[in-house]
């Protein structure tokens, strides 16, 4: 890449909408991913219970949450065909001179959702005819490939930020290392700081609406089962998170400098940096931060004399706006505080079991619990920004700018209107289901309940066939 | 190796013009089943027999797509930036077509339930719709090897909508002979009986549309209609024979037969032009082997694909078999 003809380039008109619809479609896809990904583990934890100790109300809950995980992955399924698309109509440059190079781990995450969906449909429907473990069983191979779908997804996004097993010629690739492609250097930390999210956005939400119900005195065995499994596994995942992250900061610091300085606020190279929380760049000038002292420095190299590159080492031409630069900061202190506050909910969950081995009644909490699964979606997003935007100028570091990467065809705002239009009915829609469940259950009470194995007992109240009426 | 991959993108091109395009022919059904009460029944059969299998049948297109930009990345990058309209609105179709589907499902007797299954049903016509533009704007060389061709002309030409027209055709044709199959397993004659009509009145109409599409690409396509009654002519007179075939023995032949036929006529149709195409993946400018991905990434494909086959079509086989014994729902 010529650099030196880069200056002074003006910015493509498509860019901004290109990037704005990017972001949007997969901000909201990456909301329902925890679902399929993390919440069917949580429903085969309460089917395992079910079915080993004859729980009946676990049975309930399973069943229901795979309602929920049915209509979520459907929405999550189609988004995700939205940014297949996506990535060929807005982003050329990417998938022509590079598909050929990470295109295969969509190939392999393909192959993933191919047997989730497969089984995720068997599992859903199965409820009433297959005969309990065997449909246990197609429940697991749907958290199985959930994992592996994730982690080839995650392998094509790592490569962007450390590209490696390509061999270019005039700007081409021409030939591929494949397992150096797919377990680039930022694979598997990313992998599992992905999975971890997943399972800590899903146990947060899902718990988040029985702690609502204990608050409102639904104090019931089903509540608290409702409550008990998601928190634990989103308890469990929390502090991993945090040692996970550490470790990503750390790679970060060594393989992706600019996306450190920008991450860490720093305009320029040096040591004894501070930790700067909160805080702009303007002019190149850090305003409005709070101090601590040679802390960036201590995390990133375990002592303050450790040198940090600042922006100032960035070539200008490639350099990140201002602007940029704070969105990446600010980001990266959201989604490091929000984690925190879940950080101490989870060690204060783990302190009120220990000491009653029961589930918490102190309304405190439960406040806390009840809205810790939006905290963790805030959480999730600002990570995902750190991420993608810590990259920019680059679309792929180093080989392609992502001004290189964008269309240069039409005019994309109507585009992005129409998709905008389209999601926000797809939301709503959601929301509204989502709710008419909640109230069906709630109508049904949980003690009249049907068990979910072995043939119909009962004739059924009309020939509908999703079980949505007869949970 | 290329031309090995490009076989590959072909079966995942034809079984999701087979199991995709039932599903939307299920939804042309489910558009013109008529009102609330009188069309109750129609999308009861629909509902029962689409709900487990759509999403399956939906990974084809991922598996197109990815196959494309991993195996042709420019041949993709091409036929994106030259379609992008088309495809841009297939791609909405398919969030309101899964979206109100599975909404639909779960708003039972909601005010909302109508407007999210008019959602799923009119995205199920227009979706194929574009999709045969697209086929239509390869297939009559209007995408150029280095992109970026005309945004309009590529898909509103005569080739596109003849493209269009007949996938609407065709996913009616394959719903209403699934469905038939489906309400017989049912018991339930009066609805056999009304989608074997349904089903006969779609053939005949496809035959009429593949017909005049006889005349339509010898006018607007000349080197697609030549390559189709050279080296295509024999799929088509494949595809002729059993579409016949499976309408005439609609009435009496056993489901499986008449299914089997039914699908060898449509994935004989596509497969045509895929034999049409040869050796070129785009008009006569961009052969197989100049799109294609380095060896390495080829062979990656190729792996995947025989894990895939290895994988996916047992359990395919699996969710297929456990459906159509009624074991699910």
């Amino acid at each position: 890449m010529e650099l030196s003809a880069l200056v002074g380039a003006v910015e493509p008109p498509q860019l901004l909408p290109a990037r704005l619809q990017m972001a949007f479609t997969l901000g909201f896809h990456i909301i329902l991913v925890p679902f399929g990904v993390a919440f069917t583990f949580m429903m085969l934890i309460c089917q395992y219970r079910g079915l080993r100790r004859g729980d009946e109300q676990a049975l309930v809950l399973a069943r229901r949450w795979s309602q929920v995980a049915a209509v979520l992955f459907a929405v999550g399924a189609v988004s995700g065909t939205v940014l297949t698309f996506e990535l060929g109509i807005l982003w050329p440059g990417l998938m022509g001179n590079y598909g050929a190079a990470f295109g295969f781990p969509f190939a392999i995450e393909g192959l993933f959702f191919f047997l989730e969906a497969i089984f995720m449909a068997i599992y859903i429907y199965g409820w009433k005819r297959l005969p309990a473990w065997p449909h246990f069983f197609t429940g697991v191979v749907v958290t199985l490939s959930g994992i592996g779908g994730t982690a080839s997804v995650i392998a094509a996004n790592s490569w962007m930020n450390q590209p490696a097993g390509i061999v270019m010629r005039d700007g081409r690739v021409v030939d591929v290392v494949p397992s150096e492609v797919f377990f680039n250097g930022a694979f598997w930390w990313e992998t599992v700081h992905m999975l971890l999210a997943a399972y800590i956005v899903a146990g947060f939400g899902v718990a988040g609406i029985y702690a609502w119900g204990l608050l409102k005195g639904r104090h019931d065995y089903y509540h608290r089962m409702g409550f008990l499994v998601p928190f634990t596994v989103a308890a469990i995942a929390m502090p991993l998170q945090f040692l996970v992250g550490d470790t990503i900061a750390r790679q970060v610091f060594d393989r992706e400098p600019a996306k450190f300085a920008a991450i860490e606020l720093v305009p320029t190279t040096g040591d004894h940096v501070p930790e700067t929380l909160g805080g702009i760049l303007i002019d190149g000038q850090v305003r409005y931060g709070i101090d601590i002292p040679d802390a960036a420095s201590i995390l990133a190299g375990f002592s303050p004399s450790t040198e940090i590159q600042g922006l100032d080492a960035i070539p200008a031409e490639v350099r990140p706006d201002d602007s940029l630069v704070n969105i990446v900061h600010l980001a990266f202190d959201v989604m490091v505080g929000t984690a925190t506050l879940l950080l101490l909910l989870a060690a204060w969950f783990a302190w009120l079991w220990w000491r009653r081995r029961e589930v918490p009644t102190n309304r405190w909490f439960l406040r806390g619990a009840s809205v810790a699964g939006l905290v963790a979606l805030v959480s999730l997003e600002s990570g995902w920004v750190v991420t993608e935007v810590g990259r920019q100028p680059w679309t792929v570091v180093g080989l392609l700018l992502t001004e290189d990467a964008v269309t240069t065809e039409g005019n994309l705002w109507p585009l992005f209107a129409a998709v905008l239009a389209i999601y926000v009915c797809v939301a709503a829609g959601a929301v509204v289901v989502l709710r008419g469940m909640r109230r069906r259950w709630q109508q049904a009470g949980t003690d009249a309940v049907a068990v979910p194995y072995g043939p119909e007992r009962a004739p059924a109240t009309g020939p509908r066939t999703d079980g949505v009426d007869d949970a | 190796m290329s031309t090995l991959i490009a076989v590959v993108l072909f079966v995942g091109v034809i079984a999701y013009a087979l199991f995709g395009g039932a599903d939307f022919g299920a939804g042309f059904w489910d558009l013109t089943a008529g009102g609330r009460r009188r069309g109750h029944r129609t999308r009861e059969l629909i509902n029962s027999s689409v709900s487990p299998v759509w999403e399956a049948n939906h990974t084809w297109l991922v598996f197109c797509l990815v196959t494309i930009w991993t195996g042709f990345p420019q041949a993709f990058t091409a036929i994106t930036t030259t379609l992008y309209l088309p495809l841009g609105l297939a791609a909405l179709g398919i969030v309101a077509r899964g979206a109100g589907f599975a909404f639909r499902h779960a708003l039972a007797d909601h005010p909302l339930e109508r407007i999210s299954g008019a959602t799923f049903a009119l995205s199920s016509v227009l979706t194929p719709f574009f999709f045969g533009t697209v086929a239509g704007g390869i297939a009559s060389g209007r995408v150029p090897s280095a992109g970026h061709g005309d945004p309009l002309t590529s898909w509103l030409n005569p080739t596109s909508f003849l493209g269009g027209g007949l996938a609407i055709t065709v996913c009616a044709y394959l719903a209403a002979v699934f469905l038939t199959g489906q309400a017989r397993r049912d018991a339930h004659t009066a609805m056999e009986e009304a989608f074997r009509r349904r089903a006969l009145g779609a053939g005949i109409f496809a035959g009429v549309v593949a017909v005049a599409g006889v005349f339509v690409l010898h006018a607007d396509s000349p080197r697609l209609f030549r390559r189709l009654s050279g080296v295509g002519a024999p799929l088509l007179i494949i595809s002729a024979l059993c579409g016949l075939a499976a309408l005439l023995l609609l009435r009496r032949g056993r489901p499986l037969v008449v299914r089997t036929l039914a699908a060898i006529a449509v994935a004989a149709v596509v497969a045509g032009w895929g034999v049409a195409q040869y050796p070129y993946l785009l008009g006569t400018h961009l052969t197989i082997g100049e799109g294609a991905a380095p060896t390495a990434t080829l062979w990656v494909l190729f792996v995947v694909s025989c894990v895939a086959a290895a994988l996916i079509v047992p359990s395919l086989f699996l969710l297929y078999t456990l459906q159509l014994r009624r074991r699910l729902g």
